[in-house]
């Protein structure tokens, strides 16, 4: 989640960072940025509003025109609202009614409400030693009760059965009726999936909620939801008298407007994420940390720095005009990448400058090897200078010389020439997209070498 | 939105379906006194059920409608409002701009000087984005069994849709066979079972945590051995940014064409149209790592939505199918541009 968005305010804090100093102009331009790559994230159009009034009311002060450090202040203001618009600091839930205490899950077709009940019990359990009992009152889709019986199951809690010929409201009353004879912490009860202007279904659920009058009422959103999340989280919020949401799926790479949109919109806390498909696949939200990860913070800036410290800018520069003409990259552009990649440190030290994203650094060391790296270079020093130049011709006998030239087997020149097609295409679409201009922003060019990012860039 | 739409397509043929009780009593409570009789699903057209929409309109086409109703002269300025009120239907940077730079242009040469002209334009400017992705699935006589792989990401409505459009071919007088390829997810297995009741069409199943691409071959063997016309397969739900269920799904396709070297005949991605922009771009990665042949978007029948289709169009260029718009056998129905964005701006 979040990809998006965290590539476009890292180019937006390092343009500022060239700058000497704040100026109303210069902010000015952060904030359009900030705007745009706020609704580009399908951030709720008010929130986004307030946001931006907030952060430049703050830009604007004293004490930040005059600092030395602008871009560094400016991360921290926009580091700083980006937290208040998710809430601070995390919420959990509040159980601590007379048992049995009773939360009710409510949300859209499909957005992981019966996942999440398994996710629950099964983190109540092992955190909080809290004993759940399941019911299913969604009546309406087809295996929709058997599917919580299985995950039941598979979490070995206790499922209270249901049929579809029973009525939703009676099925919530009996299993409350039942978890308090028998000593249950918690009743976790699953509804059918709805949309906020059914009005029928709507008054269905708010009949199941006076009825078991639940402590927890959580609005379950799929974090994938574009600009209507914040309509129909209004919606349900009007309808029941929420307590909090569960943002579900984030393990994709949704823009994660629903993620930054929702707490403004309902005043509701985010208190947990799914984050897999797996009955484990559950996180508190941290709205700090969640800040952080969007912005990538020091982390990421710092290795932007450096990479544009310890690179060739003659070079990249070179490399970067090519790549933005959609000039074809050749063998001796590769070559160059990989040895201003060596220069670096290689990517065991540029690795490690990427705390916070320990995703990102496993996905990269699968994809680029030191050693292999080495060997690549000694493939293309071994091909001629019109080889190097026209990948193209290289065909059966020359693989096989070059193959002989640096002790390798032909498969290894393979391997070699289909990474170099591969760079290609993707810097022909870098030189059409917008790797393009985020190359461009980061001042002396050259970015990061081809490789490193994979097709998805680098995602910070 | 889209209510008219669904309301037409339910006047519940509940003769073919005994077992659709759930679904369809849902539906036809809550409207009774609007189904309207005869006509299939694919031929039914909305005229003279703008009325009747008053009460439901809802989002995009309430605030279109509220726009170009309620301002009496054009300018630029009106213009602006309404790429915002584009942008927050999920139409997206791209189409948005399409649609405004088409509206420019026309205001420029006063082509457009009252509401009725900018409602015209504005229609005429969305129908020619939207045509293009107008391409029905027709079976090719000739293949039997035509397969259909059905994919997409979590909870779109994939095997929903297989329930739907297992009717659709029935009522086409086909002759349909259902394979269990989600074999992950609890109780899907048991969830297309009951779609398989519903449609009293066969279902070929393994249980829980097979293979796939074993289960989907086999369906298809036995399928040829009965003469069936189609087969449609269910898959589990899946990111695009999971390499190895990618592969999972590449394998399908694979061992299909052991069978049948065109088959899949068709790879069909369902997209949910509540995700807005997020489903561009899953639908791009889709089509990048498997090749899609059509779409589905599913879940029309929601607010301020469908924007999405605009950006389809626009950029992913697949053919739009079939829409999905409400939960029962008989909410799915055949892409139409021009309904869709009468329906839009009613
Ligand atoms: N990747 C991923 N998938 C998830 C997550 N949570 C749920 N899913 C998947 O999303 C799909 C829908 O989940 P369900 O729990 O059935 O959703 P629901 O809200 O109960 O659906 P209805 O009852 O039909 O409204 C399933 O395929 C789940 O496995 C998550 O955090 N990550
Ligand atoms: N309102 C509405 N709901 C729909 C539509 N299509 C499907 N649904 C609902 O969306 C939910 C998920 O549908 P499924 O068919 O289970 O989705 P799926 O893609 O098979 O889900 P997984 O297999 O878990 O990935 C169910 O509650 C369906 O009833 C539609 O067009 N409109
Ligand atoms: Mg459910
Ligand atoms: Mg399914």
């Amino acid at each position: 989640m979040f990809d998006g968005l965290s590539d476009r305010l890292a180019g937006t804090v390092q343009k500022l960072r060239g700058e000497g100093r704040l100026t109303e102009a210069n902010i000015q331009d952060a904030l359009r940025d900030v705007r745009r790559a706020l609704l580009e994230a399908d951030v709720a159009l008010p929130v986004v509003r307030s946001f931006i009034d907030e952060v430049k009311t703050q830009a604007m002060g004293e004490a930040v025109l005059t600092s030395l450090k602008p871009g560094q202040v400016f991360i921290s203001i926009v580091q700083r609202e980006l937290e208040k618009m998710m809430g601070q600091s995390n919420e959990a839930l509040d159980l601590s009614a007379q048992p049995p205490a009773v939360v009710l899950m409510a949300g859209l077709q499909g957005a992981g409400k019966t996942t999440t009940v398994a996710k629950l019990a099964k983190y109540l359990k092992q955190r909080e030693n809290k004993k759940s009992l399941l019911v299913s009152c969604d009546i309406y889709r087809p295996a929709a009760i058997e599917q919580l019986h299985t995950l039941a199951n598979q979490i070995e809690a206790e499922f209270f059965p249901s049929t579809t010929e029973q009525k939703p409201e009676a099925i919530a009353r009996a299993a409350v009726d039942y978890a308090r004879k028998h000593f249950f912490d918690v009743v976790l009860v699953d509804t059918a999936g709805r949309l906020h202007i059914d009005t029928e279904m709507m008054t269905e659920i708010q009949s199941i909620h006076a009825a078991v009058k639940p402590v927890e009422t959580l609005f379950v959103v799929d974090s994938m939801t574009g600009q209507d999340a914040a309509n129909t989280a209004r919606a349900f919020d009007e309808a029941l008298p929420l307590t909090g949401v569960i943002l579900t799926k984030t393990d994709g790479d949704a823009r994660g407007g629903a993620a930054l949109s929702i707490r403004q919109i309902t005043g509701k806390p985010i208190k947990f994420m799914g984050s897999g498909e797996k009955v484990d696949a559950l996180e508190a939200f941290h709205p700090d940390r969640v800040a952080s990860r969007i912005l990538g913070m020091g982390d990421v800036l710092s290795l932007v720095e450096e990479v544009q410290q310890k690179i060739d800018h003659k070079k990249a520069e070179k490399l970067a005009k090519k790549v933005s003409k959609g000039k074809n990259f050749d063998f001796n552009d590769l070559k160059e990448q990989f040895e201003q990649m060596q220069n670096m440190g290689g990517m065991a030290g540029l690795l490690e400058k990427l705390p916070g994203m320990p995703g990102m650094a496993e996905k990269l060391k699968g994809k680029v090897d030191e050693r292999e790296m080495r060997r690549m270079v000694g493939i293309i020093n071994s091909m001629t200078p019109k080889e190097r130049k026209f990948p193209d011709i290289i065909k059966g006998s020359r693989k096989r010389r070059i193959a002989q030239g640096c002790g390798l087997q032909v498969q290894d020149v393979n391997r070699l020439i289909k990474q170099q097609i591969q760079m290609r295409k993707m810097m022909k679409k870098m030189s059409r997209g917008g790797m393009a201009k985020m190359m461009r922003a980061m001042k002396g060019g050259g970015g990061l070498p081809p490789g490193m990012g994979g097709s998805g860039g680098l995602g910070f | 939105m889209f209510s008219f739409i669904k309301r037409k397509s339910r006047k519940v043929d509940s003769s073919t379906t005994p077992a659709n009780t759930r679904s369809a009593s849902r539906q036809e409570d809550h409207n009774t006194g609007s189904v309207q009789s005869s006509a299939s699903a694919s031929e039914s057209k909305p005229v003279g059920l703008s009325s009747s929409l008053a009460k439901t309109r809802r989002g995009f086409a309430d605030s279109m409608a509220d726009f170009i109703l309620g301002k009496k002269s054009i300018n630029a300025a009106m213009i602006d409002d309404l790429e915002t009120r584009l942008l927050s239907a999920d139409v997206g940077m791209d189409a948005t701009s399409t649609i405004i730079d088409a509206l420019h242009n026309n205001l420029s040469r006063k082509a457009i000087n009252n509401e009725a002209a900018l409602h015209h334009t504005l229609a005429e400017v969305m129908k020619l984005i939207l045509q293009p992705c107008e391409q029905a699935l027709i079976l090719d006589e000739n293949t039997r069994p035509f397969v259909i792989l059905v994919v997409g990401i979590n909870g779109t409505g994939k095997t929903t849709s297989i329930g739907k459009l297992a009717n659709f071919f029935k009522q086409q007088g086909k002759s349909v066979l259902l394979a269990a390829g989600d074999t992950f997810r609890a109780a899907a297995v048991e969830q297309l079972q009951e779609w398989g009741k519903r449609n009293a069409v066969p279902v070929v199943a393994q249980g829980t945590g097979a293979d796939p691409a074993s289960v989907i071959f086999d369906a298809v063997e036995s399928a040829s051995s009965k003469k069936i016309d189609v087969v449609i397969a269910d898959t589990a739900g899946r990111l695009h940014t999971q390499d190895n269920l990618m592969e999972e799904l590449k394998k399908i396709k694979r061992v299909l064409a052991k069978i049948d070297p065109n088959a899949p005949h068709e790879t069909l991605l369902v997209m949910d149209a509540g995700f807005g922009q997020n489903a561009l771009h899953q639908a791009e990665q889709f089509h990048h790592s498997i090749g899609l042949t059509g779409l589905a978007v599913t879940k029309l029948d929601g607010t301020a939505k469908g924007g999405i289709l605009f950006s389809i169009a626009e950029t992913l260029k697949l053919p739009v199918r079939f829409i999905g718009v409400g939960e029962g056998i008989n909410d799915l129905r055949p892409f139409h541009a021009d309904e869709f964005v009468e329906a839009l701006l009613e």
